[in-house]
């Protein structure tokens, strides 16, 4: 019974071995150029904010034949509304139509949108007409604002309860880097700015998110596993060991952000547009960001020892036990691509925890010249497996 | 891993129904899904204003006018009170006072003999009412405070409580109001809906008239009768006015005002019935209207009076005409007509006239109108999009999984299907967003799935026999995929909880998607692991 008359492709071979942490100096690099280069786009080109946030009138009309943009700029700018945008979308007979806030209160812009339509005269079809007044737009600001910051503030308290703080601080500069990364492109583009681009940024935190707790996971997963191996290989090995998961989610997001894009209608093109980017450099951002940023902060190797920072506490107790003795139970067969992959020293390590009698392991300090200190920012704490299976 | 327990499997199954057979009356049209029988689900997801088109318009109340309103009410209450009756039956005297006027928030007044303080307070204190709820809050009593700053001066000033309680219950009432003026349109399926402290948000679908819609639900249309005064508006002004009147200005000739006794004979609330119709000498545009029983009784009384003297129609503060009382009004209904009148507004105002009076104008804060063939451009591309995109993940499992993503592509579409169930059930609005948010959730929502079968390719990897490798992948997947649910959680529900909108509709979308994905991924997808293992015993996992 064959259902699926082919193999599966692997679209990353078993035992790749990307060294993603060593090339940090770049990733640093690359994030301070993206800082001034937010910096520099944001206080020349500016975002361009839509009705949403500045107060004013949108419209959308459609002509019965191909528009002559300029007669329209001509005819608009007659009417001394003040700052206009105007520009085709979609196909040629689509025109949008910007029109600031006017001065005199909410009558003043129902009075422009009136004007527009006489101006424009009959063979134009409206299809939309919004109008924002200036305490609304306001409102939308800040209720924005407050909205990417508690969602920022959120994720990083999530993290740090699940994980640790290094992985938290880690977590919220990558979410940051995606964040200016697209502001970057939207203000390069002059994308509109308005609510739905909002969402689509705290959609992509979600999701940016996401990508980077299955690689910590691997990671914490992989401290409990190989308790020796020097933290830079181990989060090496753990981002290739996640790499095919990457590879396949992402491409799914990938192929359904392209058909809305190309599919979707012209009113959600924006949105589109600011996930499909910010989609891309959250994969980046993952792997070449949040991974050599955890590196550099050092991990603490003594998981399930209680009498350290009490703000460990949770994360300890959160986890379920049936993790613990999965690992244990499973370790004992190391993979050969990790073999291949790692050094004696560390494999010597790594086989350390699959002593097939848990709880009576020596403790470790009598092991411990056979890591090197120097590689493996943060120390390991003698005693520190004994104590996890105690527990 | 392999052992399900019966009522797991039949609650899987049960699910996998329910939710396809609630999925169908979206996808069927409309008429089909009208002969259903009564107990098949007929309920679909209503769709909002991007995709059949209509207005939006979200109203805010001019809380200083309600406030206007009121101390104007409490000014007269004063006067009443002090004036006393010194003519009636049984005569009550006068308490001489001056200077009574409405300073910002409060009415003051200062006696003319201090000595006449406490004769006043016991008269004044008459006015406040106990607030509705201090039978629980206990410590403000009275909706109005009275105090007395000294030297005869009397200040009554409206409680921040009593000011709340009152905005809401304009707010509410308002609602009502414009529910009643908007159903009158004939439209399908309104939402009025309050927002906030002072809002109140209007969605009407399918009407493209923004125009109309704003005429008919932001004017007040307070109509009330009133005596006109004998002075005339230049004599008035060289000599100010006389006690109890105020000046109105014309509705046709914003310019010229007229001198009206500020006592309302009677008001649009006295109303049983108005409707639009022609004038039959004139041949123009009219309301005719009915009182009920009091209104009659009082309008009859005054204009048996008044025989000979003008009386004004006042609507929203102008005057619309004044004619002349030329008998006494008897059987209880009239007619209104004015030099500006048209049969569109006859017919508004008639409408407006039948709903009742708003407690204070609107004003428009904002305003979306979408055209009807936008809304259809909308369906089509989220339509196509869904099916590209649908496709395009599908076989993107099938070729990166094989057989398990097949599983992956049947618990997707079981997914969907939940997901589109829950919303209709949930009357969950369907917009534009909305459809992004399900297309791109089938995208997230594979995250699941395709976290299972990479740990089954990495166990069987590490040397595992084919059952224990996908067994083992279960329960270890199930921890990541918590914690990437979670996170994604969090943010659907802070998108729902701070967003407006547009956005609340997507954050729902994303949040149902969530939940369904994990429903799915744990369940479905290892039911059917779990019955091909059982039924193949495989020896190697075609992963």
């Amino acid at each position: 019974m064959r259902l699926i008359p082919f193999k599966p492709v692997v679209f990353v071979k078993p035992g790749t071995r990307f060294s993603f942490v060593t090339h940090y100096k770049i990733a640093v690099a690359e994030t301070l150029l993206l800082i001034v280069a937010t910096i520099v786009l944001l206080s020349t080109l500016g975002l361009n904010f839509g009705i949403d946030f500045r107060g004013g009138t949108l419209m959308e009309v459609r002509a019965s034949s191909a528009v002559d943009i300029a007669d329209i700029r001509q005819k608009v700018a007659a009417l001394g509304l003040g700052e206009t945008q105007i520009q085709t979308f979609g196909s040629a007979t689509d025109v949008a139509i910007k029109v600031a806030e006017q001065p005199g209160g909410d009558a003043a812009q129902q009075a422009a949108v009136a004007k527009i339509r006489d101006a424009l005269g009959p063979g134009f079809e409206v299809l939309r007409a919004d109008v924002v007044g200036g305490t609304v737009s306001d409102e939308l600001v800040r209720g924005s604002i407050i909205a990417l910051t508690v969602a920022a503030v959120g994720i990083f308290l999530f993290v740090w309860l699940r994980f640790e703080w290094q992985f938290s601080v880690a977590a919220i500069v990558a979410l940051l880097h995606d964040v200016l990364a697209t502001l970057c492109v939207l203000s390069l583009l002059q994308i509109d700015f308005d609510l739905t681009v909002v969402a689509a940024i705290l959609t992509l935190i979600g999701y940016a998110v996401n990508d980077t707790v299955v690689m910590f996971d691997r990671i914490r997963e992989n401290l409990r596993k190989f308790k020796r191996m020097p933290l830079d290989q181990l989060i090496d090995l753990s981002i290739n060991e996640t790499l095919s998961r990457t590879v396949m989610t992402l491409g799914s997001v990938l192929i359904t952000l392209v058909a809305l894009f190309f599919f979707g209608g012209q009113v959600i093109h924006g949105f589109i547009l600011t996930l499909l980017v910010g989609t891309a450099v959250s994969a980046y951002t993952s792997l070449f960001v949040a991974a050599p940023l955890l590196y550099l902060l050092g991990v603490k190797r003594d998981w399930g020892t209680a009498a350290t920072a009490p703000g460990r506490k949770p994360s300890a107790a959160a986890r379920p036990e049936t993790d613990d003795a999965a690992n244990d139970a499973d370790a004992e067969p190391t993979p050969p691509s990790v073999v291949a992959a790692v050094s004696a020293a560390s494999l010597q390590a790594a086989q350390a925890p699959a002593n097939p009698l848990p709880g009576k392991t020596p403790s470790a300090p009598a092991r411990r010249p056979a890591a090197d200190p120097a590689k493996s920012p943060a120390s390991k704490r003698p005693g520190a497996a004994k104590s996890r299976r105690k527990r | 891993m392999l052992y399900f327990a019966p009522w797991k499997i039949a609650t899987i199954i049960l699910v996998s129904f329910l939710s396809l057979l609630f999925t169908m009356p979206n996808f069927l049209p409309k008429s089909v899904v009208e002969q259903f029988p009564s107990w098949a689900p007929q309920k679909r997801m209503p769709l909002g204003l991007d995709l059949q088109g209509g207005s939006h318009l979200l109203l805010q109340m001019n809380t200083q006018e309600l406030l206007a309103n009121w101390l104007n009410t409490i000014e007269s209450d004063v006067r009443r009170e002090l004036r006393g009756d010194p003519s009636g039956a049984r005569p009550v005297e006068r308490i001489p006072y001056t200077g009574l006027g409405v300073a910002s928030d409060a009415v003051r007044v200062t006696l003319r003999n201090p000595a006449d303080m406490d004769k006043a307070m016991t008269r004044l204190k008459r006015i406040p009412q106990p607030l509705s709820n201090s039978l629980f809050g206990g410590t403000s009593g009275n909706d109005i405070e009275i105090i007395t700053p000294g030297g005869g001066v009397i200040e009554l000033r409206p409680t921040q409580q009593a000011l709340t309680e009152r905005t809401t219950g304009a707010l509410d009432a308002s609602i009502e109001t414009i529910r009643r003026r908007v159903d009158a349109l004939g439209t399908t399926e309104p939402v009025i809906q309050r927002q906030g402290r002072d809002r109140i948000l209007v969605q009407v679908p399918g009407f493209n008239d923004p125009q109309t819609l704003k005429e008919l639900i932001s004017k007040t249309a307070r109509l009330t009768f009133q005596l006109v005064d004998p002075i005339s508006a230049e004599e008035a002004e060289r000599r100010g006015l006389p006690e109890g009147t105020a000046f109105y200005p014309s509705a046709e000739d914003p310019n010229r005002r007229e001198v009206l006794r500020t006592e309302v004979i009677v008001g649009g609330e006295n109303l049983v019935d108005a409707q639009p119709g022609f004038d039959q000498r004139t041949g123009g545009p009219i309301v005719s209207f009915r009182f009920d029983a009091q209104g009659a009784q009082r309008f009859a009384q005054v204009t048996a009076r008044n025989v000979g003297k003008p009386f004004a129609i006042v609507l929203d503060g102008k005057v619309i005409s004044a004619p002349t009382i030329e008998e006494p009004i008897l059987g209880g209904s009239g007619q209104i007509s004015g030099r500006g009148f048209t049969v569109e507004g006859v017919n508004e105002l008639s409408i407006q006239l039948r709903s009742g009076a708003l407690p204070a104008s609107l004003q428009i804060v904002e305003e979306r109108t979408v055209g009807p063939s936008l809304g259809a451009d909308s369906i089509e591309a989220g339509k196509v999009a869904a099916i590209i995109g649908f496709t395009g993940v599908a076989a993107f499992l099938i070729i990166g999984y094989g057989l398990f993503g097949l599983f992956s592509v049947m618990a997707l579409v079981i997914n969907l299907a939940l997901i589109t169930a829950t919303m209709s059930l949930l009357g969950a609005t369907l917009t534009l967003p909305g459809i992004a948010g399900i297309v791109l959730t089938m995208g997230m929502s594979v995250d699941a799935n395709v976290l299972i079968n990479e740990r089954i390719r990495e166990e069987l990897r590490s040397g595992k026999s084919a059952i224990t490798a996908i067994d083992i992948a279960f329960t270890k997947a199930i921890g990541t995929i918590t914690d990437t649910n979670l996170t994604g959680l969090l943010v659907a529900f802070i998108m729902f909880w701070l967003g407006s909108g547009p956005v609340r509709g997507f954050a729902v979308t994303l949040g149902v998607g969530i939940l369904a994905s994990f429903f799915t991924a744990t369940t479905i997808t290892r039911y059917l692991v779990a019955q091909w293992v059982r039924w193949n015993r495989p020896t190697t996992v075609p992963i």
